[in-house]
């Protein structure tokens, strides 16, 4: 049984909570032991947001060990360079490309990083690095909520051992009836973006 | 069937299936989800209690009357309810009370780090400590038994890392039907005047020595056996990390942590040529099994501040000589000016438009030699402290921020000391040292933050909102009424988004030379109906940058002419009211 950590990292809104609980509740019903904790901050909005998802035969620490995970998932880019200590080496980072600059940014303290220094920051760790646009394709495909199940759709290509339709199933239990459609469409094009990348 | 559930889920379905009757609480990170999950059956009787002490009180009369009742709290929630904790240790119960206090080591959303371990010993009460969801679960049904069979309050004390963690549960239990409830009257065990107290207190001691013995046996306690070159005692999540970092190593795994299984650990540390401790916070297990006359190391090579994980145990193991030299990875460099992200007010808050004029009145944006005084209380609200709003001067625990503001106005602080407490944490404790305020005759001036609910820990009802924690409606207890009953003359009501109001107003209370509460009124911002998003005209703008004092995480300055994301902007119209240009209004965004 493969062991697989993965760790989620961005900006509270984006729903990586619902897509980490939706990882551990899919590979529990893959017959796998998981366990999953999230670090939310104070913000009831803009703050940083951080999930360990684990899964493997026996699971002991809900926590990801530094320079361990095999998976990093950047719901947003700079808080995906932030955590990118966590990746292990040659582990694969999918970055999505979407920046929401930090308050000092905004107000011109501080200077919110180029796409090549964030890069950069992923090249010391893998040469494994899909940039992909998923808030561009979930606004596309009708909301941008659906971020989380483009993601998702970017993780199950590399995860075969949960089937598609296990997948689908998880996010039909979570995903709001009239919001499934789009969510449904989202995962697909997510699935297919890494296949094809 | 196994299901997923967080540890405080699993403490709430332990709970239930352990025939609770009764549960009480008040939010606080990371333990609110236990209530909320209480809630949930609608065979329990689940309030939010007006603050901890209350909700032990509650919980307390419930388990006198013979009612299996649940309690539960932040770990500085438990200060505030420990004098009717202690005092339950004294009296004991007739049914089951258990009280579900969770840490927050590493300081995510708390004041201080307290380990709430020492309790126990403190209050001469059993604890249980989880290691995950599945023994949260399971522990529930031991803690309401051992609390019924040694006629003792028990606590069950977990950490933001299972509190919070989500593991998979075997879900074994059935609820039992309830029984009916009644009080026995017992004058010698339920009043404790000094006479009974002192008569109790040898009970309690007597308690303890039973306790002793019981817990050589604790079925949870378990002992695994790798080589014996090295012994681990640890509990909790600890355990998790251990387990992972220790492979080959011997464990006992302590869910009863008081009282200790003195027998258990002495035969443990005999079989093992080193005996090592991997705790969370303080050397409480170390500290107790040094009493007990064992060599025993661990804080010594592992920190004592902040959140233990698998990397810091490893590394602490590394250098203390436990593991072999490892060839650590090579560190990512991270650019030295990468933003940070600190938690900020949302877009549309309605405690932005209130700092900002509190900022200005009192010339504190510079955050240098201000001229106003304000102590802070505990709510998103504290986050006005940072820049650029740079609003507070002091955030202890909930409710110090009047007592603060009389005892500065009363050691001579110039101007009038303004305290801001945020609705829900008035209730809380604000009103006892509003009360004080009156009776001592402080010249202060109070802002009441009243956005309607208690919002920090993700909007939980309170006793001003006229809602239960079921959703059901009450009577609401109203700010302005109560306010003016405490004997409170100079009260007003100004609304959260009026800055014209709220300048005019904070400018009175200040000049005003008796107690003044002001009630700034206005919707949590992810509550508050939509309204049609800012925009700025870029013929009007000059870039004066008035509008990024406010802090509003919409308002994008940065390089160039500063624009609102549409997104974000919930329309809430303070930056429009205090562009000096009239730059910003929703028209733009319609023009443009």
């Amino acid at each position: 049984m493969e062991k697989l950590d993965i760790l989620l990292t961005g900006v509270g809104g984006q729903g990586i909570i619902l897509a980490s609980d939706i990882i551990c509740q899919a590979a529990l019903g893959a017959g796998y032991d998981t366990k999953k904790t999230d670090a939310l901050g104070m913000a009831q909005r803009g703050g940083a947001v951080v999930s360990h998802v684990r899964l493997g035969e026996k699971v002991w620490s809900p926590l990801i060990k530094e320079s361990a995970a095999d998976i990093l998932i950047a719901f947003e880019k700079l808080e995906g360079g932030r955590w990118c200590g966590y990746l292990r080496p040659e582990g694969t980072a999918i970055i999505n490309n979407q920046a929401i600059p930090p308050l000092s940014v905004n107000t011109g303290t501080e200077k919110y990083p180029a796409d090549k220094d964030i890069r950069s920051i992923f090249r010391q760790r893998t040469k494994h690095i899909y940039f992909v646009e998923g808030t561009q394709t979930a606004k596309q495909l009708g909301d941008a909520r659906a971020l989380n199940a483009y993601l998702l759709g970017c993780l199950s290509a590399l995860s075969p051992a949960i089937k598609v339709r296990d997948w689908k199933a998880r996010l039909g239990e979570r995903v709001p009836k009239k919001a499934l459609e789009i969510n449904l469409a989202a995962f697909d094009r997510g699935r297919k973006d890494i296949k094809n990348a | 069937m196994k299901i997923l559930l967080s540890g405080n889920e699993a403490i709430a379905l332990g709970a239930y299936h352990a025939g609770v009757k009764v549960a009480t609480a008040y939010p606080g990170t990371p333990s609110t989800e236990i209530l909320e999950a209480v809630a949930r059956f609608p065979d329990v009787y689940a309030e939010w209690s007006t603050n901890e002490k209350v909700a032990m009180e509650v919980a307390m009369g419930a388990a006198y009357a013979g009612a299996r009742a649940l309690c539960s709290m932040k770990q500085v929630g438990l200060n505030v309810a420990s004098d009717p904790f202690m005092a339950a240790s004294v009296t004991g119960i007739q049914a089951g009370l258990v009280v579900a206090n969770a840490d927050d080591p590493g300081i995510h959303s708390s004041q201080c780090e307290q380990d709430n371990r020492f309790y126990a010993p403190f209050a001469k009460v059993p604890m249980l400590e989880p290691s995950d969801s599945q023994e949260a679960y399971d522990l529930m049904a031991y803690a309401f038994d051992i609390s019924e069979k040694f006629d003792t309050p028990v606590l069950v004390r977990t950490t933001t890392r299972i509190a919070h963690a989500k593991s998979a549960v075997n879900v074994s239990g059935k609820r039992p039907s309830p029984g009916q409830a009644s009080f026995q009257h017992d004058m010698g065990k339920y009043v404790m005047l000094p006479t009974n107290a002192r008569v109790r207190c040898r009970v309690v001691e007597e308690r303890s020595r039973r306790l002793a013995e019981y817990v050589e046996s604790f079925p949870l306690n378990e002992v695994v056996w790798g080589k014996h070159r090295l012994g681990i005692v640890t509990s909790g999540v600890a355990y998790q990390y251990a387990r992972e970092v220790f492979p080959g190593a011997s464990f006992l795994k302590l869910c009863m942590t008081w009282p200790l299984p003195a027998n258990l650990i002495q035969k443990f540390a005999d079989k093992v040529a080193k005996l090592i401790v991997i705790e969370e916070l303080s050397p409480y297990l170390e500290g107790r099994i040094r009493e007990m006359g064992i060599e025993v190391s661990g804080k010594d090579f592992i920190p004592a501040l902040g959140e233990l994980n698998p990397a810091i145990i490893e590394q602490a193991a590394h250098k203390a000589g436990l593991l072999p030299k490892s060839f650590p990875v090579t560190p990512v460099r991270l650019p030295t000016d990468l933003p940070k992200r600190p938690p900020v007010l949302c877009p549309g808050c309605p405690h932005s438009g209130v700092f900002f004029v509190l900022s200005m009145l009192g010339q504190r944006t510079k955050g240098k030699n201000p001229k106003i005084t304000v102590t802070g209380d505990i709510g998103c609200y504290t986050l006005g402290a940072y820049p650029p709003l740079n609003a507070l001067d002091t955030t202890a625990c909930m409710g110090a921020s009047i007592g603060q503001a009389i005892g500065m106005a009363k050691a001579g602080v110039g101007e009038k000391v303004v305290a801001v407490i945020g609705d829900s944490t008035f209730m809380h404790s604000g009103i006892t040292g509003l009360v004080n305020a009156v009776y001592d005759k402080a010249n202060i001036a109070l802002l009441i933050l009243d956005n309607g609910t208690t919002a920090m820990t993700g909007h939980q009802e309170h006793p001003g909102t006229g809602v239960t924690v079921r959703g059901e409606k009450t009577q609401p207890v109203e700010l302005e009424k109560l306010v003016r009953g405490i004997g409170v003359k100079d009260v007003r009501v100004v609304d959260a988004f009026d800055l014209k109001a709220l300048r005019t107003n904070l400018r009175e209370s200040l000049q005003s030379p008796e107690l003044s509460v002001l009630i700034v009124r206005g919707p949590c911002a992810v509550q508050a109906e939509r309204q049609t998003p800012e925009a700025v005209d870029a013929a009007l703008c000059n870039d004066c940058d008035t509008c990024l004092l406010v802090g509003c995480p919409a308002i994008l300055g940065g390089d160039g002419q500063v624009k609102i994301d549409e997104t974000l902007c919930i329309g809430c119209t303070v930056c429009q009211q205090l562009c000096p240009r009239r730059a910003i209004a929703p028209e733009s965004r319609k023009a443009a």
